[in-house]
């Protein structure tokens, strides 16, 4: 494995650090609610449809609730009232819901009101039940099939149709792939709703819809049967519907979601309190349902320059922990993002991408952890490009990484062709078959290169968390400390979805999670 | 040039005209000795022959990866090829910078954003940014340019607002998303917006992205298209010989070395 590098002691001292950066954030947390998560809490009671017009039911129950101005009571709250008007189902508590002036119902008397919020509460436990019931089914096929060794070979479908996604995620998980992403329809993370249905058209990708999760993860299911092995599957909890999404993989069995605390605020233009609230409670669910988070740090070095700003990479991951472990995701759900992006035409750099990958590995010696290939300096000479994506496979193996995205040789021209995946795929196998275990037998000289650059990013990512600390991580955001992307507060997209809890705001979902 | 000797050319593999060609494809079915049969006879019909199935994989279930060597009988007159004849030579970081300060007095101003859906701005930052791309500086770190890169999913309308405020010289739209041909319907509303706002002709309007070369980019009614591997001087090279021509401080005739065709 590789050195030390830094003390325990510094590595605690930088976690106090992102604790510290964190806290402020936290209880903005605490005292807001999104749309989003007040459509999840709907989603847990069954309102999952989508209405005449394509408009998902839990949008209209919620922009009714929001344009009423009660939203900040908590869904959960206005869903016991339907119960208690008679609504015999989610649908009909949607249709009364939608039909009266809610803001001119009566309040209501204290003991109807501590029983209808016992009522809702008993229902939202039966739900969590039922979810629990389908992530253990989940849990026993995993370990009844097994899964290899990691770091487990990802790669990505991206066709817009869900049915040919599934002919080449089966394709890939034949060729050696042990989790598949379905990459997004382009500019889906700003859609503020969950489209309904499986889709056949996309633009980049294909629709993140329950139904598209419910069809893949079936067939996944099939295809493991009968390879003898688990091939995960994972999707995009991002962007402004993260807590919805976090709730439909949880429910049809997803392994992994990419979800990060501050991608949406620096790529996306996403308003940075509506992030933060939101990443909360998707990171949530996904402690509950077992589900792996792929944090993404590696966009940090696609935009600023990976030499440079690889300290960036370091702090943010701490700020990454803090936030996932404050949601009660555990170590081993941790895909802290990183990646092989130091321009190949400087010298030394398999030296110094092993020493920001081992670097990386001392911090979070327990993590699953997320590579991912060098896409930025990809050359379209597929035959130098193959051979750059199988030095990020070696990096991989050394350093135990959890998680690996296959590089394609014909990154920067084409979504990969078949070939291309069945091509990265035999390579990574056989790397990480020939080097498996090199960590155990190399040391790294505490005098070398690889150390001395390790120690320098981590000086420096101590600096940046100093200051996260010092001014605030939206002060830091402000700067365009992460990624080279200046951000502000009130800025960027889905501010207006933000509400201040009332303080009889009502969410036995969150309840039920955070008592997880 | 026409009217020169015949100058003949074949591939080269290890020997001269040996017409030596590597060929990968993948064929719907599973691996068997029809299916490698099938990839010869599908080669020889493309006109191949000697044709050597170097390797048949089974890149899964019902999927064969091939791949190939042939050769080709195939020859082109090398002295019959017409492109453009190169006159100027590419210029380098510090002569472009003199040549804008020399000739125009004043910085050069360029927009750029990834428009439309678009997210992915890696090409527009390797053009753009100050890093640059492969060991090539971007715009941004040319003192004579004054850059505006406006980021990802900006729309149409608005890049060109931008742009049209600050008296833009040159506008840049990145394209990277070609799903189902989304770039060219959202470059040709740019170009519809670029019409209606009246900088169309008089704006130079550059097309980039990794399936964008400079005759679909002239198709769809931009003044250049750069591809895949593009270096930011080379971008700043047009944009200056373009505006020098523009201006009449060049001939119109002028050609460079670089310059995209």
């Amino acid at each position: 494995m590789g050195g030390p590098f830094v003390d325990d002691a510094q590595l605690e001292y930088a976690r106090r650090l992102a604790g510290e950066t964190t806290g402020p954030v936290l209880e903005l947390i605490r005292q807001h609610t999104t749309v989003s998560i007040e459509r999840t809490v709907l989603r847990l009671f069954g309102i999952a449809g989508a209405g005449s017009r394509g408009v998902p039911l839990a949008n209209l129950l919620v922009d009714r609730l929001h344009a009423a101005g009660v939203l900040n009571k908590g869904a959960a709250y206005w869903y016991g009232r339907a119960l208690q008007m008679g609504a015999a189902s989610p649908m009909e508590a949607v249709e009364r819901l939608t039909s009266v002036p809610i803001e001119k119902l009566p309040a209501l008397a204290p003991e109807e009101e501590a029983k209808l919020r016992e009522d809702v509460r008993d229902e939202a436990r039966a739900a969590v039940e039922d979810l629990r019931r389908r992530v253990r089914a989940r849990d026993e096929l995993r370990s009844e099939l097994g899964m290899p060794e990691p770091p487990h070979k990802y790669v990505i479908v991206a066709t817009g149709n869900i049915h040919d996604d599934v002919d080449q995620a089966l394709a890939a998980a034949q060729g050696g792939a042990d989790v598949i992403a379905v990459i997004r329809s382009t500019a889906q993370s700003l859609l503020d709703y969950v489209p309904n249905g499986a889709t056949t058209e996309g633009y980049g990708g294909t629709y993140a819809t329950q139904e598209n999760f419910r069809i893949m993860r079936e067939a996944l299911d099939a295809e493991s049967r009968k390879l003898g092995r688990y091939v995960q599957l994972t999707n995009y909890s991002s962007g402004l519907c993260m807590a919805e999404i976090a709730f439909c993989a949880a429910y049809e069995r997803l392994d992994m979601l990419l979800n990060d605390a501050m991608y949406g605020i620096l790529f996306r233009d996403i308003n940075m309190r509506r992030t933060f609230i939101d990443q909360y409670f998707s990171r949530r669910v996904c402690a509950l349902a077992g589900i792996i988070i792929n944090t993404g740090e590696d966009n940090y070095i696609t935009t600023a320059d990976a030499y440079e700003s690889a300290h960036t990479v370091i702090a943010s991951q701490f700020i990454n922990e803090s936030f996932a472990k404050a949601a009660g995701l555990k170590d081993w759900q941790l895909g802290l993002g990183h990646s092989y992006e130091i321009d190949p035409q400087r010298p030394e750099t398999l030296l110094l991408e092993l020493s920001q990958a081992m670097l990386v590995r001392r911090c979070f010696p327990n993590a699953a952890l997320k590579y991912m290939p060098p896409t930025k300096h990809k050359q379209t000479d597929i035959f130098f490009s193959h051979a750059y994506d199988v030095m990020a496979d070696l990096v991989a193996v050394w350093t135990r990484q959890g998680i690996q995205l296959l590089g394609m040789m014909t990154e920067a021209m084409h979504t990969p062709l078949l070939a291309d995946r069945y091509v990265a795929l035999k390579a990574a196998s056989y790397i990480h078959r020939a080097a498996r275990g090199i960590d155990r037998e190399f040391e790294v000289r505490d005098d070398g290169k690889i150390s001395e650059r390790a120690r320098a990013v981590f000086r420096e990512a101590i600096e940046l968390l100093e200051e996260c600390r010092r001014d605030g991580l939206i002060a830091a955001i402000g700067r365009g400390r992460f990624g080279d992307v200046k951000r502000a507060e009130l800025a960027g997209k889905g501010l207006d979805g933000v509400l201040e809890k009332s303080p009889d705001y009502f969410n036995p979902l969150l309840e039920l999670l955070e008592a997880n | 040039m026409p009217g020169t000797a015949r100058q003949i050319i074949r591939p080269y593999g290890d020997r001269r005209d040996d017409g030596v060609v590597q060929l990968s494809f993948t064929f719907p079915v599973p691996l068997t000795e029809k299916a490698k049969e099938a990839a010869a006879q599908f080669v020889r019909r493309m006109g191949f022959s000697d044709v050597r199935i170097a390797a048949a994989e089974p890149a899964a279930d019902n999927y064969t990866f091939f791949i190939i060597y042939a050769r080709s009988g195939m020859y082109i007159d090398y002295s019959e090829i017409q492109v453009s004849e190169l006159v100027a030579r590419k210029l380098d970081f510090d002569e472009l910078n003199r040549l804008v300060e020399e000739k125009f007095g004043r910085r050069v101003i360029v927009f750029g954003a990834c428009t439309g859906t678009d997210t992915h701005t890696v090409g527009i930052d390797a053009i753009l940014n100050m890093k640059g791309y492969a060991g090539d500086y971007g715009l941004e770190r040319y003192p004579w340019f004054e850059v505006s890169n406006l980021g990802s999913q900006v729309p149409n309308a608005e890049l060109i607002r931008r742009a049209m405020q600050k008296g833009a010289d040159a506008i840049l739209v990145s394209q990277v998303v070609t799903q189902r041909d989304v770039h060219k319907e959202n470059t040709r509303q740019f170009i519809e917006a670029a019409k209606e706002a009246g900088i169309y002709g008089r704006t130079l309007l550059l097309l980039g992205g990794p399936r964008v070369d400079h005759r679909l980019a002239l198709e769809l009614g931009f003044d250049a298209g750069f591809g895949p591997g593009t270096k930011p001087s080379e971008v700043a090279n047009f944009i200056v010989h373009s505006l020098l021509k523009k201006s009449g401080q060049e001939p119109k005739e002028l050609h460079y070395q670089g310059e995209p065709q």
